[in-house]
């Protein structure tokens, strides 16, 4: 592999998926390609040089050819995601490195059942695995069990339906932490144990296990799947953000 | 310079600051983990020292927390970006651990709790340049960040301070760990910005 280099996307599309977080569809001349599940480094520059770099998710399918989606998820207090979800304007250009991440990858080749596990905005390379596993056309056997705060900020939420409804083998469960809505059967809530239990594969199925989201959630959630028979090599994990508390 | 971003002005930090290139200060203290955090009990932790065919050091927890400790403030880098400046640990010198150790090999592995790895040359790891750390800002070390103990070797990124560690090998040859061979560079020097393969 070759050193990676900085490339220029140019904004086509902007997409609010929630009252905070955008999809930024990017088309890139040079784009190599990429793989479900990794991320870029994106570059601002102010006129007097500054410059502030943070990483985000590809959103996409791994066949999008030169077409680069990313989710941002605005923060708070953020230097970058304030700009990328309010001030960014089609044909406006942005700064790329990357695909970065190798680990943290689901391949059409795997055969195996994909358990996927979001807590929030770490849905965003978990969309691009389902998103892949179509555009391959891979049969392999995918659950979601996706939490997220309330159903104002679900991502993706009419086209995770349809793609469930088009193709029994992508199954969807939502476990709302703060407002669940009226037809939920679960009242809102962390996810559990016993949740983790009956959401997931069967162990015994050896499915791969991939878990994405903010650092408390991703050690409960992984901890959960240990706990249910799945190798620690078969759970692959990607957090964001601070641990909670002190530290 | 790059790409002008269009309305961009930043969040500056404080300007007296010297950050690595490519690298924000933050307060807070991320994670970067592969898997799930392993949970090491106490009464099980080894921790050794190997050539690859023979154990010629090795610890358990009560042995290796009577090796003297010191308290060691530095400032560590991230590969994901982030810098956190002035932190305090307390740990093992690995020119303690290595006291007496006779080798002629110039490359480590240190290998983990979890089955993490990660490759370094031999001389980044003495010299006071490296520990095996156990408390962090005056609390044991917690699971996430690495606990019961983890290397510390804050002038390369923070990828090489391997979490749950519980052995270096010393080797002849170079052999790349875990991020190595999944595309992070194999020194990761953060001031020559050394994040990927080919940097």
């Amino acid at each position: 592999m070759g050193r990676l280099r900085w490339l220029v996307g140019t904004v086509v599309a902007l997409h609010d998926e929630t009252a905070t977080a955008r999809t930024i569809t990017l088309e890139v001349p040079d784009w190599p390609g990429h793989l479900a599940g990794q991320h870029v480094d994106v570059r601002l520059t102010a006129p007097d040089g500054y410059s502030a770099v943070r990483s985000y998710s590809i959103a996409s399918a791994s066949n999008s050819e030169r077409r680069v989606e990313l989710t941002v998820e605005r923060l708070p207090n953020g230097e970058v995601s304030p700009y990328l979800t309010q001030e960014v304007a089609v044909s406006d250009r942005l700064e790329l490195l990357g695909p970065l991440g190798g680990w943290f990858v689901w391949r059409a080749q795997q055969p195996e059942p994909i358990q996927l596990i979001a807590g929030g905005s770490g849905m965003v390379p978990l969309m691009a695995m389902i998103r892949s596993r179509a555009a391959a056309g891979s049969t392999a056997p995918f659950r979601l069990l996706y939490s997220v705060r309330e159903p104002g900020a679900v991502f993706y939420r009419d086209e995770l339906q349809t793609r469930s409804d088009r193709d029994r083998s992508v199954t969807l469960a939502y476990a709302y932490t703060r407002a669940a809505p009226k037809d939920s059967s679960r009242p809102p809530g962390r996810i559990d144990a016993e949740l983790v239990a009956e959401a997931t594969w069967p162990s015994k199925l050896g499915p791969t296990c991939y878990v994405c989201g903010p650092t408390p959630f991703v050690e409960i959630a992984a901890g959960f799947l240990s706990a249910c028979g799945n190798r620690p090599d078969k759970i692959k994990t990607e957090r964001f953000g601070p641990t909670g508390g002190k530290k | 310079m790059g790409t002008i971003s269009r309305g961009f002005s930043g969040r500056r930090g404080a300007a007296d600051v010297k950050l690595p290139p490519g690298q924000y200060l933050t307060t807070d203290f991320p994670v970067l983990s592969a898997g799930p955090t392993p949970r090491v009990p106490l009464d099980q932790w080894e921790f050794t020292i190997d050539d690859g065919t023979d154990v010629l050091r090795r610890w358990n927890w009560k042995s290796f927390r009577q090796l003297p400790a010191e308290t060691i403030t530095v400032d560590i880098h991230c590969v994901t970006r982030w810098s956190k400046l002035g932190t305090i640990w307390e740990g093992v010198s690995l020119d303690t651990i290595l006291a007496g150790v006779k080798t002629e090999a110039e490359f480590a592995l240190a290998h983990s709790y979890g089955d993490y790895s990660t490759n370094l040359p031999l001389e980044d790891l003495i010299n006071k340049q490296a520990w095996v750390a156990f408390r962090f800002d005056d609390e044991n070390l917690a699971p996430e960040h690495g606990g019961p103990a983890r290397l510390l070797v804050p002038h390369l990124y923070f990828w090489k301070s391997a979490k749950w560690v519980r052995g270096i090998t010393l080797m002849h040859e170079d052999k790349p760990g875990f991020w190595e061979s999944l595309g992070y560079h194999n020194y990761g020097d953060p001031w020559r910005e050394q994040r990927h393969w080919g940097d």
